[in-house]
C-alpha cells in the first residue's frame, strides 16, 4: 500500500473502519453533539476543529434554456485526526473536497485533498469562505459565489437566498440512531442558483434551486450502521422535505424526516415516520428507485433517478445525483446513497 | 542388508576421493557460478525496484525555481488556489541520508514506497511527529527521529511527511520542486502568471531504464545458465566414470541378493546427498562471487541507467533455493542415464574398464546422430522462432547440438591427421590421441562450451556497450540542454547563442499516428551533430542530405519493426508523405519516432513552439551557463549539463567490463579443472597403453612432453570449434532473444583480439590442467611401467 492510499484508510471517512466511512468509529478527546443546541452566527458557518467530521454540502437542480435538466455537487469536508487545529503541516486537520455535475448521458466528478493548517483549504466564518484549491464557496450566506473544476468539466455559480436556514431534528440536534448518536444539523433549502457549466460539449448557462447542508459531529452513525439513503425533495408547490434511511447490519433501518414549509417552518418526523422502499437497482446494484411515503402529510411518491449512472469514484465511493419524482405529488431533488460499494 | 549395501556403494568414494572431489567441487562450482549471478541480478533488481519506487518523481513533470534553488511554500499554495494539481517536495541530507519530505495526500498515487503496516499511527506521522520510513541498513544511521522500517525503500533514502521533512533539515515553509499531476483541471491559468519565479521542467521517462536493464539482466541470467551447463557436463563426466566403475560390485551386491530397485534407489538417495552438500557449497560460493563482484555492477547499472543499486547484497531465499534447485536439478540429469544404464544392466554382466572407452565409440554414432538432430532444431528455430521460450530452446538446441558433435569432429579431425602422419611416433601420437578422445571428450565438451559462453558474451556485452556508448553520442551530442519559458526567452537565447557562435538545435515533437500505432515526430534543424552521431542500423545514400531537403524522413526501428516499414517505403502522417532514408536504433524508447528537417514539421505542426535546445558549446559547459544566466536571465534550473552526465556514464560503463573479465576467468577455470580430473582419472588406465611405447625406446620425459602436447593440441582445436559456436550464441542472444523480450536487435560487433585473448587464457587452462598429469607421467617409476607386463590387469 502506498502512502497515500493509506492516509486515506486512516482518515475517518472510509469504509475500513465501523460503520460507513468509519463514521461509527470512537470518539477519542472529540466533543460530541449534545441535545438543545444554542447555534451562534456566523461563526457556526465557520469550522468545529474538536469535531472529528464536518461538512459543507451543496446539491442544485438545474436546467438549461431549453429544459434540459442537470444536477450539481460542491462539497468540502473536514476530517479530524486530533480535536485541535494548529498553523503548519502539523495541523491534524484534513479536507477533501468533491464536485460534481450529472447530466442525463453524464456523471463528471472532480476530487480534492488537502492538508489544513497551510492554507491550501479551509473554511473562515467571516466573512464566510469555504475553499479548497481553486474551489469556493464564499459570501454571506444570502449573496454568494461557487466555483469548481476538474479534469473535464467546471462551473462558476451565483446563490442568492430566498428563505431561512432550516433546523432538523431537535432545532439542530439530529439523532441517527436508536442508541443516540447525532449530529448538529442545518441547512440553507432555498438558495435560487445560476451560472455556467463548461462541459466538454461546451458552455451551458443554468438556473435552478439549490440545498446547502451544514453537519457536524464526532461519530454520527451507530456502530451497526452501514450505510445511508438521504433524500431532498423539492414539491413544485413550494414545501420541501429532507429525509434519511440509515441502513444497520441487522437489516433494519432508521429513518428520519424534516418538512420544511415554503415559508422555512420546518416539523422533524422521528424513526419511523417517514418510509423508504427501494423498487429498482441500476446495473450495479444501487437502488435509483424509490417509494417515500409520510403518511402525515399524505405524501406517496416515486422517486426516479435522472441519470443511473451517477456514482461518485472518489476515494470514500458513494451515489449522488439528482432525482425527479411523481405521485401524490410532484418535483425534483437530489439523492444520496452510501454503504454500496 | 540396505545399510550394507549403502557401505559398499559409499566405499567406492573412499577409495577414490579425487572422483568425490571432481564430482562434489564440479557441482559447487557450478551452483556457485549460477547462484552468483541470479544474486546479481536478484540484487540489483530489488535493489533498483526499490530505487524506482522511491524515485518515481522521474515520472512526472516538476516546477522548480528558475535559478534551481528552493522556493517559498507560498508558491505552493498560490500555485493550488489557482486549480494547478502539483505536489510538494522537498529533498536534503540528513546524517548522510537522503530524506525525501512529501505530502501524501496530494503526492501522485502510487508514489512513496512505504508499506506501513497496521499499527502505525497517521496522526504521528502527519502531525510533526519526527517519523521517517527507511529500511533497515539506513534507520542504524538516523538518529533522534522515530524510524519506521519499510525495506521497499532504496538504501540511503528516507521518507517523511513534509511537514517532518522541512523541521528536521531547518528549511521550513521551503520547497524544492513540485510535482505535476498529469491530469489537471480545465481553464489552467498561465504558470507565468500565478508563479514566474518556477520554470516547468520535462519528466525524465522511466521506460528506458527498464527497458535496458531488463535486456542486461537477461543476458546475465542466459549467462549463468552456460556457466551451469559447463558444471553439468564436469558432474556428468564424474557420475558416468563412478558409476561405469561401479559396475562389478552392483554385480556383487545384487548377486548377493540386494534388489535392484532399492539399488537404484540407494544410489539415487547418494546423489541427492552429493548435491545437497555440494549445493550449499556452491551457494555460498555464489555468495562470494556476487559480494566480489556486485559493486561493479551496481555501479554499471548506476551509471549506465540511473538505476539506483545498493552496492550490499542481503541473502534472499530466492536465491538460495534456485540455487539448491538447480545443484539437485543438475545432478538428477547427470546422474539420471547413469542411473538408467544400472537398471538396464543384466545382472550378471561383465564389468570391464574398458567398457567405457568400447561404450563410447558406440555411443559415438548416436551422439552424432542426436547432435545433427539437435542443430538441424536450432536453425528450424531460427527462422521460426519467436518468442523468449523459442528463443531460448533454440539456444539450448544450439549448445547441446553443438557440444555432441564436438566428439565426431575432434575424432574425425584426428582420423584425418592420422592417415597423413609421417613417422612412427607421430602415427602413434595420433592414434593414441584418438584412443584417449573418449574418456576426454566431456571435459573438451565442458571446455568448448566454456570458450563458446565467453566468446558470446563478451561478444554481447562488448556490442551491448559499444551500442550504448554509441547510443549515448547519439542522443546526448549536445553538450547544455536548455528549456525556455517564453518565446522572449527564447529569443534571448538564440541571438546571445549566435553571438558567441554557439550552434541552437532545437528540440520540438508532435504526437501522430502512423499506421495505426503512435509515434513522436521531431522536427530538426540541419547539423553536422546528427549526420557524425547518429547510426543507423539501416541506411540508403545521403540519408541525412535527403532527410534536411526535405525530401525524406529516417525512423526509429520500433517504428520501422512495428509498422513493417523498410528503406524506401512511404510514411504517412497528416498530410506530410515521405520515404524512409534511414533506420535508428532507439534502445529502451517504446515509442515509434520519425525525424524530418524542421521547415515540413513547422509548415505541418504550426502551434508546436519549440521550448527545448540542445547547444553545442566546445568550452567549458558550466562557465557558459553562467553567462547564460547573466545575459539572458535563463537559471541553471532551466538548463542540464548532457555533457557531464554522459561523461560520468561512460567512465562507469567501463567497469562491466569488471564483471565480463571476471566471470570469463571463473567459467575457464571451471573448464580447466573438468580437464585435470579427466586426466588425472585417465592416467592410472592409460600406463598399459604407455608401456610399450616406453619398452620400445620412448624416454619418460618424451611422452610426458606427448602428454602436454596433446592436451594443448585439443584444447586449440576445441578452441578453434568454439569460436564459430560462441559467434553463433551471441548472435542468437542479440538478434532472437532480445528482440523476442524487448522488440529491438543489438547489432552485433565482432571483437577478435578478445577471442585470441579467450583463446589464450583457455591455452592457459588446458595446460595448467594437463601440466600436473604430464609431470606426473613423465615421473612414473619404471617399476610401475615394467609392471604392465608382469601382471595382468
Amino acid at each position: 500500500m502506498n502512502a497515500k492510499a493509506f492516509v486515506l484508510c486512516l482518515l475517518p471517512v472510509t469504509a475500513t473502519a465501523q460503520g460507513f466511512a468509519g463514521l461509527g468509529t470512537d470518539v477519542d478527546g472529540f466533543s460530541t453533539p449534545a441535545p438543545n443546541p444554542v447555534f451562534d452566527f456566523p461563526a457556526d458557518h465557520g469550522p468545529h476543529p474538536d469535531y472529528r467530521i464536518e461538512w459543507w454540502y451543496l446539491t442544485a437542480n438545474l436546467e438549461d434554456a431549453d429544459g434540459t435538466p442537470y444536477g450539481l455537487q460542491w462539497t468540502l469536508f473536514r476530517s479530524a485526526l486530533a480535536p485541535y487545529d494548529v498553523e503548519g503541516w502539523q495541523s491534524p486537520q484534513l479536507w477533501m473536497g468533491h464536485a460534481a455535475v450529472t447530466t442525463e448521458t453524464d456523471h463528471f466528478v472532480a476530487e480534492r485533498l488537502a492538508r489544513g493548517g497551510i492554507g491550501q483549504a479551509g473554511v473562515v466564518a467571516d466573512p464566510f469562505n469555504a475553499w479548497i484549491d481553486d474551489w469556493a464557496l464564499e459570501g454571506d450566506w444570502q449573496m454568494m459565489q461557487m466555483r469548481a473544476s476538474g479534469t473535464d468539466f467546471a462551473y462558476q455559480m451565483d446563490l442568492t437566498a430566498n428563505g431561512p436556514l432550516v433546523f432538523h431534528g431537535d432545532g439542530g440536534y439530529s439523532v441517527k440512531s436508536a442508541a443516540g448518536q447525532a449530529s448538529y444539523y442545518y441547512s440553507q433549502p432555498f438558495f435560487d442558483i445560476s451560472g455556467t457549466l463548461q462541459l466538454p460539449t461546451g458552455d451551458v448557462e443554468v438556473t435552478g434551486s439549490a440545498w446547502l447542508d451544514r453537519e457536524w459531529s464526532s461519530q454520527p452513525l451507530a456502530e451497526n450502521q452501514t450505510g445511508w439513503d438521504w433524500f431532498s425533495l423539492s414539491f413544485d408547490d413550494g414545501d420541501k422535505l429532507m429525509g434519511f434511511r440509515l441502513q444497520q447490519d441487522d437489516g433494519m433501518n432508521y429513518t428520519s424526516a424534516t418538512w420544511i414549509t415554503a415559508d422555512g417552518d420546518a416539523t422533524p418526523y422521528p424513526d419511523g415516520a417517514l418510509q423508504v422502499e427501494p423498487l429498482g437497482l441500476n446495473a450495479a446494484d444501487v437502488p435509483v428507485r424509490w417509494r417515500l411515503t409520510l403518511p402525515d402529510r399524505g405524501v406517496d411518491v416515486t422517486v426516479q433517478a435522472i441519470n443511473d449512472d451517477a456514482w461518485m469514484a472518489t476515494s470514500v465511493p458513494y451515489w449522488e445525483g439528482p432525482v425527479t419524482f411523481e405521485g401524490t405529488h410532484q418535483g425534483r431533488g437530489y439523492l444520496e446513497m452510501t454503504g454500496y460499494e | 542388508m540396505t545399510r550394507a549395501a549403502f557401505g559398499a556403494l559409499l566405499s567406492h568414494w573412499w577409495r577414490n576421493p579425487l572422483q568425490l572431489f571432481t564430482l562434489l567441487a564440479g557441482l559447487a562450482l557450478a551452483t556457485g557460478l549460477w547462484s552468483g549471478v541470479q544474486a546479481i541480478n536478484a540484487e540489483a533488481r530489488a535493489s533498483y525496484d526499490a530505487a524506482a519506487s522511491t524515485l518515481d518523481e522521474g515520472r512526472y513533470d516538476r516546477l522548480v525555481a528558475r535559478d534551481g534553488g528552493a522556493f517559498a511554500q507560498d508558491n505552493y499554495i498560490a500555485l493550488r488556489r489557482a486549480g494547478w494539481q502539483v505536489s510538494p517536495m522537498v529533498t536534503g541530507d540528513l546524517n548522510g541520508v537522503r530524506l525525501i519530505g512529501l505530502d501524501a495526500l496530494t503526492a501522485p498515487s502510487g508514489m512513496g514506497p512505504v508499506s506501513l503496516g497496521g499499527g502505525t499511527d497517521l496522526g504521528a506521522f502527519l502531525t510533526g511527529s519526527a517519523q521517517v520510513f527507511a529500511n533497515a541498513a539506513t534507520a542504524a544511521r538516523l538518529d533522534g527521529v522515530e524510524v519506521l522500517i519499510a525495506d521497499d525503500l532504496a538504501n540511503d533514502t528516507a521518507v517523511a511527511d513534509i511537514g517532518t521533512a522541512q523541521a528536521l533539515l531547518g528549511r521550513e515553509g521551503l520547497i524544492d520542486s513540485l510535482l505535476v499531476m498529469p491530469d489537471q483541471p480545465v481553464g489552467l491559468p498561465a504558470l507565468g502568471e500565478v508563479a514566474p519565479d518556477l520554470t516547468m521542467q520535462a519528466a525524465q521517462g522511466g521506460t528506458d531504464i527498464a527497458g535496458l536493464t531488463d535486456s542486461f539482466h537477461l543476458n546475465l541470467t542466459a549467462f549463468g545458465l552456460l556457466s551451469f551447463a559447463v558444471g553439468i557436463f564436469i558432474v556428468h563426466g564424474a557420475i558416468g566414470l563412478a558409476f561405469e566403475q561401479r559396475r562389478g560390485m552392483v554385480r556383487t551386491l545384487r548377486a548377493l541378493g540386494v534388489p535392484l530397485n532399492r539399488l537404484i534407489g540407494l544410489m539415487l538417495a547418494e546423489l541427492l546427498v552429493f548435491a545437497l552438500v555440494a549445493g550449499v557449497i556452491g551457494v555460498a560460493l555464489g555468495y562470494v562471487i556476487a559480494a566480489l563482484l556486485l559493486p561493479d555492477v551496481a555501479a554499471t547499472l548506476r551509471g549506465l541507467y540511473g538505476a539506483d543499486v545498493s552496492g550490499n547484497l542481503q541473502l534472499r531465499p530466492v536465491w538460495w533455493l534456485s540455487g539448491l534447485g538447480i545443484a539437485f536439478a543438475g545432478t538428477l540429469i547427470a546422474g539420471g542415464s547413469a542411473l538408467w544404464g544400472i537398471s538396464k544392466m543384466p545382472l550378471l554382466a561383465a564389468a570391464q574398464p574398458r567398457a567405457l572407452a568400447m561404450a563410447a565409440g558406440r555411443r559415438a554414432r548416436w551422439q552424432l546422430v542426436v547432435a545433427l538432430v539437435l542443430l538441424a532444431l536450432a536453425a528450424v528455430l531460427v527462422f521460426t522462432a519467436d518468442g523468449l521460450v523459442a528463443g531460448f530452446a533454440m539456444l539450448g538446441a544450439l549448445l547441446i547440438g553443438a557440444a555432441f558433435a564436438l566428439p565426431p569432429v575432434l575424432n574425425a579431425v584426428l582420423a584425418f591427421a592420422s592417415a597423413r602422419a609421417k613417422g612412427v611416433t607421430a602415427q602413434w601420437f595420433w592414434a593414441d590421441t584418438r584412443q584417449q578422445l573418449p574418456g576426454l571428450s566431456l571435459a573438451l565438451m565442458a571446455l568448448m562450451l566454456a570458450i563458446a559462453a565467453n566468446v558470446g558474451v563478451s561478444t554481447m556485452v562488448s556490442s551491448f556497450r559499444l551500442t550504448f556508448t554509441g547510443f549515448l553520442d547519439q542522443r546526448l551530442a549536445s553538450e547544455l540542454y536548455v528549456s525556455t519559458d517564453s518565446a522572449e526567452q527564447t529569443a534571448a537565447l538564440i541571438s546571445y547563442a549566435e553571438t558567441e557562435g554557439v550552434a541552437v538545435l532545437p528540440i520540438q515533437s508532435a504526437d501522430v499516428q502512423i499506421a495505426g500505432h503512435p509515434a513522436e515526430v521531431f522536427g530538426t534543424r540541419d547539423h553536422a551533430t546528427y549526420r557524425d552521431n547518429w547510426q543507423f542500423l539501416q541506411s540508403s545514400a545521403g540519408a541525412w542530405d535527403a532527410t534536411f531537403a526535405g525530401q525524406a524522413v529516417v525512423i526509429n526501428e520500433q517504428l520501422a519493426r512495428r509498422a513493417g516499414l523498410a528503406l524506401g517505403d512511404p510514411v504517412t502522417f497528416g498530410s506530410v508523405t515521405l520515404p524512409v532514408a534511414g533506420i535508428y536504433g532507439d534502445y529502451g524508447n517504446p515509442v515509434g519516432q520519425v525525424v524530418l528537417v524542421e521547415d515540413v514539421f513547422a509548415t505541418e505542426f504550426p502551434h508546436v513552439v519549440a521550448r527545448q535546445f540542445g547547444l553545442r558549446i566546445s568550452g567549458d559547459v558550466g562557465d557558459f551557463v553562467n553567462d547564460l544566466t547573466a545575459a539572458t536571465g535563463i537559471g541553471a534550473g532551466q538548463t542540464i549539463d548532457q555533457a557531464g552526465i554522459k561523461a560520468v556514464s561512460l567512465a562507469i560503463f567501463e567497469r562491466t567490463f569488471t564483471v565480463t573479465t571476471a566471470l570469463n576467468i571463473l567459467t575457464l577455470a571451471v573448464a580447466g579443472f573438468a580437464i585435470l580430473m579427466s586426466l588425472l582419472t585417465l592416467a592410472a588406465m592409460r600406463v598399459p597403453q604407455l608401456a610399450p611405447a616406453w619398452a620400445m625406446g620412448m624416454t619418460r620425459a618424451a611422452l610426458g612432453r606427448l602428454e602436454l602436447l596433446r592436451a594443448v593440441m585439443l584444447a586449440v582445436l576445441t578452441a578453434v570449434l568454439a569460436l564459430p559456436l560462441g559467434l553463433a550464441l551471441a548472435w542468437v542472444l542479440l538478434a532472437v532473444v532480445n528482440v523476442a523480450a524487448f522488440g529491438w536487435q543489438l547489432p552485433m560487433y565482432l571483437f577478435p583480439l578478445d577471442y585470441a585473448r579467450l583463446g589464450g587464457f583457455a591455452l592457459v587452462a588446458a595446460v595448467l590442467a594437463a601440466g600436473w598429469p604430464a609431470w606426473r607421467l613423465a615421473r612414473t617409476p619404471p617399476g610401475d611401467l615394467l609392471k604392465v607386463f608382469a601382471n595382468e590387469r
